[in-house]
């Protein structure tokens, strides 16, 4: 079992709310996933060519000053950093594929969990009431954001492990299920050249949608392969730069019910995960179906 | 009105809030102060879509559920007469011996799993895998049901006024399906029969306990081709 969460906010007026309105999601989903947790939100974009980083210390008093000073050092450029313990969000003009085989080689204990414009993510093991609390969730602001507490069925509980898993920029996935072919796909993927990072199923999911995408095909195009390509049971939420799309399997054994009005969509495993949010009794709320596809854009 | 009846009354009705009070002390009530105490109808409020309200009644009771339930509303119910003004979660009224269940929105999958007898009416759409292995429960979707509905049911009708999913009634036993509307593909040994003048007398009787205005000729049969009942080892030449 794992709790997926998701909301959308259509009216800009609830944009500063996004945080606040998630954490009661995350914390009511917590009975289905009590050992990790995390998210992405989507905040204003960058300018064309900045990039952000989030990026993951294995120790919550870590040090990253001398981080920072040797990737000044290497790239010659002003960055700047935002941290929370063992996160830190890394600003800068320097392109993804470049600062991640450096941070790769020089640091090898940090994590690089997400790459784009727009995208945050936090992500650690620990109670999901606890992570959000360790991460000021509740003052979060943005467009869109996409949560998940965990139960472990494939992989060990670490922190990297957690979800949201990442592909590319401004890309994430969240899982609640199993992939049965994980493997399989990783074998296709990693003769492409695509690197992973974890021995986790979700990860195969989100690098083969994701690498679809950068083929040409559109989200929707990416998500019909991956009924083909992807075996197991899953219900996948999935955030991008401007959109929000979720599936279920064709065996639909993992559950989701969506609630929407006029100021946002929500996603959640279960009802009660939505039980708190403004109007929700008068949302249209609905089920989705097995392999139907349902994409919301900001 | 005198003062007698309105005490009457105010010891006749109960509301639990689940705002104020958790679901454990609600059925808590429902199963050991319950008989005896005289109550005979529950307002449950702010229900929120929490888990196993009112599931294991044991005595006549009415229940309003007046909100979004979670899952298992009603489960193993025996005598009660559930009601949710809302919709329900994953295996409402699942195991249910007696009484009845009625949603007046839609129910997630799994609805009437397993269940022995009563009722279970469905205002809204069923999703997959509705009546699952169920043993005697009717059921009356009054919309569709999802993929995998009436899977392995040996007892019991399910009637669907609206359209099935695909592989409804995969290796039926004796259960009897009803639908109005089309089905998308009928599962291993399921076969549509012709209605008889019992089946016409039969759904009559349920659509008028569940309410719903249709004409049983409406409606197609779906039964067990009884194919699957004993092992075939001449079949294909294959094993």
């Amino acid at each position: 079992m794992c709790g997926i969460v998701g909301l959308l906010v259509k009216n800009p007026a609830m944009r500063g709310r996004l945080g606040e309105l998630m954490v009661p999601m995350l914390e009511e989903m917590a009975s289905r996933g009590p050992e990790s947790a995390g998210l992405a939100v989507f905040t204003d974009r960058l300018p064309e060519g900045d990039r952000k980083y989030s990026l993951y210390a294995p120790a919550w008093d870590y040090d990253w000053a001398p981080f920072e000073a040797d990737f000044i050092k290497r790239f010659g450029v002003q960055a700047q950093m935002a941290v929370k313990g063992n996160h830190a969000v890394l600003t800068c003009d320097e392109p993804a594929d470049a600062v991640k085989a450096w941070a790769r080689q020089i640091y090898p204990a940090l994590h690089v969990l997400s790459a784009g414009r727009r995208i945050d993510i936090y992500k650690d093991i620990g109670h999901p009431a606890d992570i959000a609390k360790r991460y000021d969730f509740p003052k979060l602001t943005g467009t869109h954001v996409v949560g998940h507490t965990r139960m472990a069925t494939e992989s060990a509980v670490t922190p990297d492990r957690a979800h949201p898993f990442t592909a590319g920029e401004d890309f994430c996935l969240v899982h609640n299920g199993t992939i049965s072919n994980p493997f399989m796909v990783r074998r296709k993927l990693e003769h492409r050249g695509i690197r992973f990072e974890t021995d986790n199923d979700t990860e195969a999911a989100t690098r083969f949608l994701e690498w679809r995408t950068r083929e040409g095909d559109t989200l929707e195009q990416a998500l019909q392969k991956g009924f083909e390509e992807l075996d197991g049971f899953y219900t996948f939420l999935i955030g991008t730069d401007n959109q929000l799309a979720l599936v279920r399997d064709a065996f639909a054994c993992k559950p989701a019910i969506v609630a929407e009005t006029d100021d946002y969509v929500a996603i959640s495993s279960e009802f009660r995960g939505l039980a708190h949010l403004p109007g929700v009794n008068n949302a249209k709320l609905f089920e989705p179906m097995p392999e139907e596809l349902y994409v919301w854009t900001v | 009105m005198d003062s007698l009846a309105i005490d009457k009354r105010t010891t006749m009705n109960k509301t639990f809030d689940l705002a104020k009070a958790s679901v454990r002390e609600l059925n808590q009530f429902l199963h050991h102060e319950l008989a005896g105490s005289g109550v005979k109808h529950i307002d449950v409020l702010n229900p929120n879509g929490s888990h196993s309200i009112a599931v294991g009644v044991n005595h006549p009771v009415d229940i309003d559920i007046r909100g979004q339930g979670g899952y298992y509303v009603g489960g193993m119910n025996k005598f009660a007469n559930i009601t949710v003004h809302g919709n329900v979660g994953w295996g409402v009224a699942e195991n249910m011996m007696s009484g009845t269940v009625r949603v007046k929105g839609f129910a997630s999958e799994s609805a009437g799993a397993t269940g022995h007898g009563g009722t279970l009416i469905i205002e809204g759409d069923a999703s997959l895998r509705c009546g699952i292995s169920m043993k005697g429960i009717d059921i009356v979707v009054g919309g569709r049901v999802g993929n995998y509905s009436a899977f392995m049911a040996q007892a019991g009708r399910l009637v669907i006024c609206g359209d099935a999913g695909d592989a409804l009634g995969d290796s039926l036993y004796e259960a009897v399906i009803y639908v109005r509307g089309k089905i998308k593909s009928l599962g291993a040994d399921a076969r549509q029969e012709d209605m008889t003048p019992a089946d016409h007398a039969a759904l009559g009787e349920l659509l008028k306990r569940a309410g719903f205005p249709y004409d049983p000729t409406e409606f197609k049969r779906v039964a067990s081709a009884r194919s699957l009942y004993h092992w075939n080892a001449d079949a294909d030449q294959e094993y």
